[in-house]
């Protein structure tokens, strides 16, 4: 997790936000994880801060663990491990209602049976503050007395007044809209002066109309305010326009923090590329001094990986160029056009690969066309690389043909409870008769359980091998197949020679195959 | 139009068949007759009889006592108990609410009986404490019953709300989750009351001997055969009718305006 | 600091405390001396006399029998009677039906046993009483469980979704079918709750059947009485509380009412 540390904010996002300059950590979170009494892990070893004044979002799919993490932030949910700290200050096991910390939940969570005065009031007439007090010798003395219904009454006004609600004290909770509900909830919790003001989705049950001005508005609020504001959505562009710093997370891990300008720009991996805007991704190798190789052909990059890592290629549909069919760096024909409004999205393939497009020029479909794509346009991200995946079908001798060769497999495992019948049909458990001939498939074969052979026929594929590093125990070897350039990466602890030309041999119970599913067009 | 007459005709003739008993008691309680059947001229006489009867007046008090008593207890006990099951783990949860149901579906006497054993073998049989926990027993379950629902329908996230503001535990308890469980609250009690009132085989197998309540005075009156030799019973039957329906039909016409009110 | 996360979990801890020692205990009682029965010498001895002795007795068998004749048959008239009648309340579009219906179960909320007094002195009225005892207890059940075959019924009737039978009619359904086909399968929630508030109180009311046959009928809760009263046999009062237990689980299961869900439960929608 080396993304973990916080991207530098560019000068020009500081400058709009003097509060942000303060480079105080007012919330820490140091090794959190959140378990539930089910054992699902909703968040996962999160280390993380936030720094006082800025807007901070969890941004992630539901389910990734930013509702939990904010929820362990306001005191509702412990951590089971891990702390939390307030200005320095160990908060892990500190109850809600003892925190500086107020929560504006996402359906505002309003007590019915209070009118919207006494929903404001609530936690001021709770409230007690030190009251200085000068005794008969004339010595000081301080007393935790409660607010006086003058200054209560003060407070609840001002706080009406920032949410654009005066004079609603009197009504029922019921009879407000949505969106006025959400603002009453705002005025609730900021009326205490929190040092943090939590936001549990609370633009999600509005309209897309009130959520955009509810989103200017908070905005705006923050910049009054000047309080540190932690926001939740799972919405990217809600996330984008408002933070100062969006935290990325995926099953309970933190993916990327950063601005929105480098969380966009320049995504720490294919999540959270695929989850921030459209993209298109590509599996690539780097073949050189910052040159990657995808789509059958090599581009020149700005990003510096070892020399045959794997990667994933980020490119952004608006900066993808269209060129005439001979220019290009890449060919393809359009397959899709459609309008969006400011833009076309234009579908290309090239090759086997879908490439979308965004421009404000049109292309019409059937067209052959070129696609250029500058350096600044590559974003190249580090590949996890843990198993080989290849795209691939199944034979007439129920064999599976990949990366560029074909190899004896287990096809029943496509469907439980399947077997094979002498003619070599499958029989489903249900005892249908399937015909598997040309079924795509993807496959996945782990990196131990390749094997190569000096003896190039005796593989399934042949190619050459085109890296070798050493791990401390082993060897990881490429083998690189000459027709489609396919990659098998393997590990051995036999050392073998640069260029060797070798066959690549794979036991068929470690060949695992999935039917393919058909990917949508994202 | 046969459909209509025929639907007016059902109606009345229930209406007819349930008010009927009620009517002839309330119309033989201005009389002095010692039987029903022989009008002998209107006469206030069984009410002054009823309201100079120390006994009746006693069992009058016992019996709305317990009930009242029987019924708070009850509704303390089982709102506390609903609040509890509702935040409980499942595992807790379900089978409390599943030991719950037993006294409501079981037979009444079978209940009593349980409750006899127990208590006999504790030497607490046929005490206060025996007949105000055997009332207990069939209130409380109804309790949890009312006010499992108004949880079920609050917004899980406006304790925390009171957690958030600053409220401790216990007054967000009490200024947020029991106002707004408060008509379930409220009908739990209302039901206590009433199931403790109607109450007879419960408390005939739990009271104290010499204790009585209006449900087993009147039926040891009848096994005695005393029943038409206190006619003072009829008057005391007919104000409890009256003073039930009148009850009934304003706590409800009122509860229904306030509802389409709130709509 | 901890206590905050437990204080509401904790608050169910008497009632758990008081159903154990006040429901389930006293019901491992009855199972207890159900089976249990008293030796020469005074002692308790583990014994299936009682079991035995229930089923070779014909005294306690045709009570058995009878109560539950009665009991059958007094539902089977309060779901004759209770079913058109809620019928017509619930569909009948009347603005203030709510109110028509809290007239026919009023009775719910009237002391059972006041009210059959007065029933009794209506029957006496009309010359039942001390002639027709059977007629006299069926008559009484039905009096005093009516509303508890009412109110499931109309509450299911009235919720019934009215676009299940304009649908039902726009496939060509004829008044009758959209009744046998729609309406009543639709309605059976109700139906069963009604008949297991009426079947199992009619089978052990025994004050209904006391006091409207002059005590000349003994029906199965009357007969558990007299065992603890009478008798005091409470080892067989015990075992015959065990058999009107299985009954009530059967005709529970035969019902499918577990499944009900318990909003439904007497009185539970009173107040």
């Amino acid at each position: 997790m080396a993304e973990l540390k916080k991207a530098k904010k560019p000068p020009e996002a500081a400058g709009a936000l003097p509060t942000v300059k303060k480079d105080e950590k007012i919330i820490e979170m140091v090794g959190v994880s959140k378990v539930f009494d089910d054992e699902t892990v909703a968040v996962d070893n999160i280390d993380l801060y936030v720094r006082k004044g800025e807007f901070i979002t969890f941004l992630g799919p539901s389910g990734c663990g930013k509702t939990t993490t904010l929820r362990m932030i306001a005191g509702f949910d412990i951590p089971t491990s891990g702390k939390i700290l307030l200005g320095g200050r160990d908060i892990t096991d500190l109850p809600p209602n003892k925190r500086p910390i107020n929560t504006v939940f996402q359906r505002y969570a309003l007590f019915p049976h209070y009118n919207i005065y006494d929903n404001i009031a609530f936690g001021l007439k709770l409230k007690k503050i030190p009251v200085t007090y000068v005794n008969d010798k004339g010595e000081q003395y301080t007393k935790m007395q409660k607010l006086t219904r003058r200054e209560i009454d003060e407070k609840v006004k001002n706080a009406l007044a920032v949410v654009d609600l005066e004079g609603f004290e009197k009504r029922s909770v019921s009879t407000l809209s949505g969106g006025q509900q959400q603002r009453v909830a705002i005025a609730r919790a900021i009326v205490n002066e929190p040092e943090i003001l939590l936001l549990d989705e609370p633009l999600g049950a509005l309209d897309l109309k009130m959520r955009k001005e509810m989103q200017i508005e908070l905005k705006e609020m923050h910049r009054k305010l000047g309080i540190t504001f932690i926001y939740v959505t799972h919405d990217q562009e809600e996330a984008l326009t408002m933070s100062d710093t969006v935290v990325v997370m995926k099953d309970g891990q933190i993916q990327q923090i950063g601005t929105p300008t480098s969380i966009y720009n320049e995504p720490a991996n294919a999540f959270v590329a695929d989850f921030i805007g459209d993209s298109n991704l590509f599996n690539g190798t780097m073949v050189g001094d910052r040159t990657v190789r995808f789509c059958n052909r090599n581009f020149k990059c700005l990003d510096d990986f070892e020399i045959n890592e794997k990667v994933d290629v980020v490119v952004r549909p608006e900066d993808i160029r269209m060129k005439e069919a001979e220019d290009g760096m890449l060919k393809g024909e359009v397959v899709s056009v459609v309008f969006k409004g400011v833009h076309y999205e234009i579908t290309v393939m090239v090759g086997k690969t879908e490439v979308v497009v965004q421009s404000t020029e049109c292309r019409t479909v059937g067209e052959t066309i070129g696609l250029d794509i500058l350096p600044d346009g590559i974003h190249i991200m580090k590949k996890e690389f843990t198993v080989n995946k290849y795209d691939g079908y199944i034979t007439k001798r129920n064999t599976a043909a990949f990366g560029d060769g074909e190899f004896a497999c287990d096809v029943t495992q496509l469907y439980p409870g399947s077997h094979l019948d002498e003619e070599g049909y499958l029989i489903t458990a249900e005892g249908e008769q399937i015909d598997l001939t040309d079924t795509d498939v993807t496959v996945e074969v782990g990196l131990q359980n390749i094997e190569i052979t000096d003896n190039a026929e005796e593989g399934g594929a042949q190619g050459h091998i085109v890296s070798i590093i050493y791990k401390g125990d082993h060897y990881q070897v490429i083998v690189r197949t000459e027709e489609n350039e396919e990659d098998f990466v393997l590990d051995t602890e036999y050392l073998w020679n640069e260029n060797d030309y070798v066959g690549v041999k794979i036991a068929p119970e470690h060949i695992r195959l999935a039917l393919k599913q058909e990917t949508k067009q994202k | 139009m046969v459909k209509k007459i025929l639907s007016v005709a059902l109606c009345a003739a229930v209406l007819i068949f349930i008010y009927a008993p009620i009517l002839l008691l309330v119309v033989y309680s201005f009389t002095d007759a010692t039987v029903i059947g022989r009008w002998e001229g209107f006469s206030f006489g069984l009410y002054a009889q009823l309201f100079r009867s120390e006994e009746i007046m006693r069992i009058l008090l016992n019996t709305v006592v317990l009930a009242l008593a029987a019924a708070a207890l009850s509704t303390v006990l089982g709102t506390a108990g609903a609040i509890g099951i509702f935040y409980s783990k499942k595992k807790v949860g379900a089978p409390l609410k599943g030991i719950s149901q037993i006294p409501i579906i079981n037979a009444e006497i079978v209940t009593a009986i349980s409750l006899a054993l127990l208590f006999s073998f504790v030497a607490l049989y046929r005490t206060y404490f025996s007949l105000i926990i055997g009332h207990m027993v069939l209130c409380t379950p109804f309790v949890v019953l009312s006010v499992m629902p108004k949880l079920k329908q609050m917004d899980p996230n406006v304790y925390e709300a009171a957690l958030d503001l600053g409220a401790g535990p216990t007054k967000a308890l009490f200024k947020v989750v029991i106002p707004q469980t408060f008509s379930g609250i409220l009908s739990g009690f209302m039901l206590s009351v009433t199931l403790s009132l109607d109450d007879y085989i419960v408390t005939a197998f739990t009271k104290p001997r010499t204790f009585d309540t209006i449900s087993t005075y009147v039926y040891n009156a009848v096994k005695n055969g005393t029943n038409s030799s206190t006619p003072a019973l009829r008057a005391l039957s007919a104000l409890i009718f009256v003073v039930m329906i009148a009850a009934v039909l304003v706590v409800n016409l009122s509860a229904r305006k306030k509802k389409e009110a709130s709509r | 600091m901890m206590k905050f996360r437990f204080s509401r979990k904790q608050l169910c801890i008497p009632y758990a405390l008081f159903l154990i020692l006040f429901v389930v205990i006293p019901m491992l009682m009855i199972l207890f001396y159900a089976f249990t029965g008293e030796t020469a010498d005074g002692g308790i001895s583990f014994t299936l006399a009682n079991f035995a002795d229930f089923f070779t007795s014909a005294a306690k068998l045709s009570t058995l029998l009878m109560s539950f004749t009665i009991a059958i048959i007094s539902t089977a008239i309060c779901l004759l009677i209770a079913y058109p009648l809620a019928y017509v309340l619930a569909r009948s579009g009347w603005k203030k039906r709510s109110v028509l219906l809290m007239i026919f179960i009023m009775p719910m909320w009237i002391n059972f046993v006041l009210r059959i007094t007065a029933l009794r002195e209506l029957l006496d009225l009309i010359g039942l009483l001390g002639t027709e005892n059977y007629l006299n207890t069926i008559i009484g059940m039905v009096y005093d469980f009516l509303p508890f075959m009412i109110l499931p019924l109309y509450t299911t009737l009235e919720k019934l979704d009215t676009s299940y039978l304009e649908a039902a009619s726009d496939l060509g359904a004829n008044k009758l079918t959209v009744f046998t086909r729609v309406t009543f399968p639709l309605s059976m929630p109700g139906v069963i709750s009604g008949i297991t508030m009426v079947f199992m109180p009619s089978m052990t009311n025994y004050v209904v059947s006391d006091t409207l046959s002059n005590f000349n009928i003994t029906i199965l809760g009357k007969l558990i009485d007299q065992y603890f009263t009478t008798y005091d046999n409470w080892h067989m009062g015990s075992m015959i509380s065990i058999i009107l237990l299985v009954i009530i689980f059967l005709t529970l299961l035969a019902t499918g009412g577990f499944k009900e869900d318990k909003d439904n439960a007497r009185g539970a929608n009173l107040w």
